[in-house]
């Protein structure tokens, strides 16, 4: 029985509070992990709540102009979008989003759409910093997206379709039939791809936390950043379910869906603290090196 | 302090170039009622507990915040972070001795943090000059141009007195007494006059949030 | 080092020739003489590197004692060229064209001390402080400690102590009875 577009949407809305959830206390947990590596204690794992909490009860907040309110709107627009567009749990009605057929491509461009958005707004808001922190990161996902998008296209010839769930369907019965698997050269460039996308090191240099260059959102204050901060924790878990779809079998539940994206985003923290940070230049000429070759070749062996 | 009814006329940023002047804010700010009862506390609460600072040191006693993000002190787990961005960040730590020239950039940054905003004056300097007592380019009392939440006392001040010095802070925000926003809006024109009395070549806009 | 100290007497009047260290000596020149007798250390001497130049207020004196520090890093030697010029009115001579650097010191020196360098670029620009409106602070006859604090309000109940009293009251309490 088919649920209405009503209960969807209601469903959309729980499905979303439990990623923004679970994206926060993964942002909280993996920034505890990485202390403990660091020989830390490290902040509590709930810190980002209540940063958000403090960004909103911000007593005033200044404005550079319209442009500069749609930049988080935006932002927060291309998280949601991507989580809204891929079903979360294979088979579950609740988790199933608005997931479609040919969903893969709004996916690809909902990804790019937040940076974009965010390059306007940040743009408007006339710091030199944040034009700096927009070039830099426009031009490092221009970079990763090649051997993203290559091993897409490769699991895209491989199933024959650009629907995930479909995608997801045709990889159920055991791990012999993940991407991983059978494709494990697209895997290895869509992970590297992952590195960036996620800004952890060694590519972390165009958000710079906490140092002068911090990048976008120089400008940004109160609830705007608030909002980009939520925005944060939704875009990592979509990103996330999306891997865990393509190229790890999905999950039927959402025990395995936690198991899996924690351990998926544990190879950002893993490369993290064992790599430095390179220059934008660097991560640009390193994925379009090795990477992109990976990914033709992946989309080659699909091919033949 | 300004007891004056009658509002002064706003400032005009004279010590803009004229065609700078439009790009300037030109209203004096105000005061901003805290929210009642629970919902301030558990404001207050959020804002004690995720303390992020600028990353401005502004003099000698900045070389103490660096240790603060080592393993041995660690001062992310108080929820203790730097920012690099005066919009984003909540608390202003003085480091130390403030020369005139910097006390410019202390106000431009002050001003354009955003409030509720607390701010800590580290070392004997920012209290009463310290050795800097005679010094003809160096403020004695740093409370004359901002307000000033707390202090920690010492030349210089170790790591854990830093520590302390927060923690003492968030025991100040948490009962509500973090007001200092609104004790500069309200005593504005007083440490304007502070201000311009000791910067000689007022360059700056008037107000610059 | 006697033949250079001798070569700079007779081409340059110098004197007063003083070994600080093995590595280290000064002169004394005369201030018309301070630019011909640098570019000569430079040109022939082998004192290639201008580590910095800065000047003495000798208000007793009545001068300025301009230092001009020089290395020669074949030698390994450094060689301090003093030269004195009146409290009044100074002007010096510029070496901004022997060395790139120059300029900057020569900066310096004319907002801390008024020491005027004629041709020197950028040298009315503010140095360091921004907006003072007082004499060079440099100078000896500027009261440092009535200008701060007739400018910056001090907190009340600054008291200061002797020292070597202060710590005997406080270890030694009998002692200082």
């Amino acid at each position: 029985m088919e649920p209405t577009i009503i209960v969807r949407i209601g469903y959309a809305f729980i499905s979303l509070f439990v990623i923004t959830n679970y994206g926060l206390l993964l942002i909280g947990s993996m920034a505890r992990i990485s202390a403990k590596v660091q020989g830390r204690v490290g902040q509590p794992v709930y810190q980002p709540y209540i940063d958000i909490v403090k960004s909103s009860a911000k007593r005033n907040s200044i404005s550079h102009g319209i442009m500069f309110y749609l930049g988080p709107v935006f932002r927060l627009a291309g998280g949601i979008g991507t989580y809204m567009f891929i079903p979360a749990v294979f088979g579950s009605v609740l988790f199933r989003n608005f997931s479609d057929s040919g969903d893969l491509l709004l996916v690809m461009y909902f990804i790019f759409f937040g940076q974009l958005g965010m390059a306007l707004g940040a743009g408007e808001g006339g710091h030199p910093y944040s034009a700096i922190g927009v070039s830099r990161g426009l031009a490092q996902m221009t970079a990763f997206e090649v051997p993203f998008a290559l091993s897409v296209i490769a699991v895209a010839i491989q199933y024959g379709t650009l629907d995930i769930t479909a995608i997801v369907a045709a990889q159920q019965g055991g791990f012999m039939h993940w991407t991983l698997a059978t494709n494990p050269l697209a895997v290895l460039a869509a992970i590297i791809a992952f590195l960036g996308m996620s800004m952890h090191n060694p590519f972390s240099v165009v958000i710079a936390p906490q140092e002068i260059p911090i990048g976008p959102p120089t400008e940004y204050q109160s609830n705007l950043l608030g909002m980009l901060q939520t925005n944060r924790a939704i875009f990592n878990g979509a990103k996330l379910v999306l891997y865990m779809n393509l190229f790890f079998g999905g999950a039927t539940n959402i025990v395995v869906m936690v198991i899996k994206t924690f351990l998926i985003y544990f190879i950002n923290v893993f490369v993290g603290q064992a790599f430095p940070r390179l220059r934008v230049d660097q991560s640009i000429r390193f994925f379009l090196g090795v990477p992109t070759l990976i990914g033709i070749a992946s989309v080659i062996i699909a091919a033949i | 302090m300004s007891d004056n009814k009658l509002k002064p006329a706003p400032l005009p940023n004279e010590g803009l170039p004229p065609e700078e002047r439009g790009l300037f804010c030109d209203v004096a700010p105000r005061e901003y009622e805290p929210a009642k009862g629970i919902v301030e506390d558990f404001y207050n609460w959020a804002r004690s507990e995720s303390l992020w600072i600028l990353g401005f040191g502004t003099g000698c006693g900045a070389i103490e915040l660096r240790p603060l993000m080592t393993s041995r002190f660690d001062m992310y787990r108080f929820g203790i972070q730097p920012r690099p961005t005066p919009r984003q960040s909540s608390v202003f730590v003085i480091g130390g001795y403030a020369s005139v020239k910097t006390l410019k950039r202390i106000v431009r940054s002050y001003e354009q943090m955003m409030g509720p905003k607390f701010v800590i004056a580290l070392g004997s300097c920012t209290i009463n000059g310290g050795m800097y007592w005679d010094s003809y380019n160096t403020i004695k009392r740093i409370d004359q141009y901002i307000p000033v939440d707390t202090y920690i006392t010492g030349c210089m001040p170790r790591p854990e007195a830093l520590l302390a010095g927060f923690q003492e802070l968030k025991k100040i925000i948490k009962a509500g007494k973090g007001e200092g926003q609104n004790e500069y809006a309200r005593n504005f024109d007083w440490y304007k006059a502070n201000q311009k009395k000791v910067i000689k070549n007022w360059n700056m806009p008037d107000y610059n949030w | 080092m006697n033949e250079l100290a001798e070569k700079l007497a007779v081409r340059y009047g110098a004197r007063d020739w003083h070994d600080q260290r093995k590595d280290l000596a000064s002169v004394m020149v005369d201030i018309l003489k301070i630019r011909d007798t640098l570019a000569w250390l430079r040109d022939e001497g082998g004192y290639v590197h201008l580590s910095f130049a800065t000047a003495i207020d000798n208000i007793e004196r009545g001068v300025f004692t301009l230092t001009y520090a020089l290395r020669n890093h074949e030698r390994g030697h450094s060689l301090m060229v003093h030269a004195e010029v009146s409290r009044d009115n100074p002007s010096v001579d510029s070496i901004h064209l022997l060395w790139g650097q120059g300029w900057t010191y020569q900066r310096e020196m004319k907002e801390w001390y008024g020491i005027d360098f004629p041709g020197s670029p950028r040298v009315d620009e503010e140095f360091v402080l921004e907006g003072w409106d007082q004499m060079p602070m440099m100078r000896r006859d500027f009261d440092s400690l009535a200008y701060s604090d007739a400018t910056y309000t001090e907190r009340p109940g600054r008291v200061t102590h002797d020292p070597a009293a202060h710590m005997k009251e406080k270890l030694y309490p009998e002692a200082a009875k």
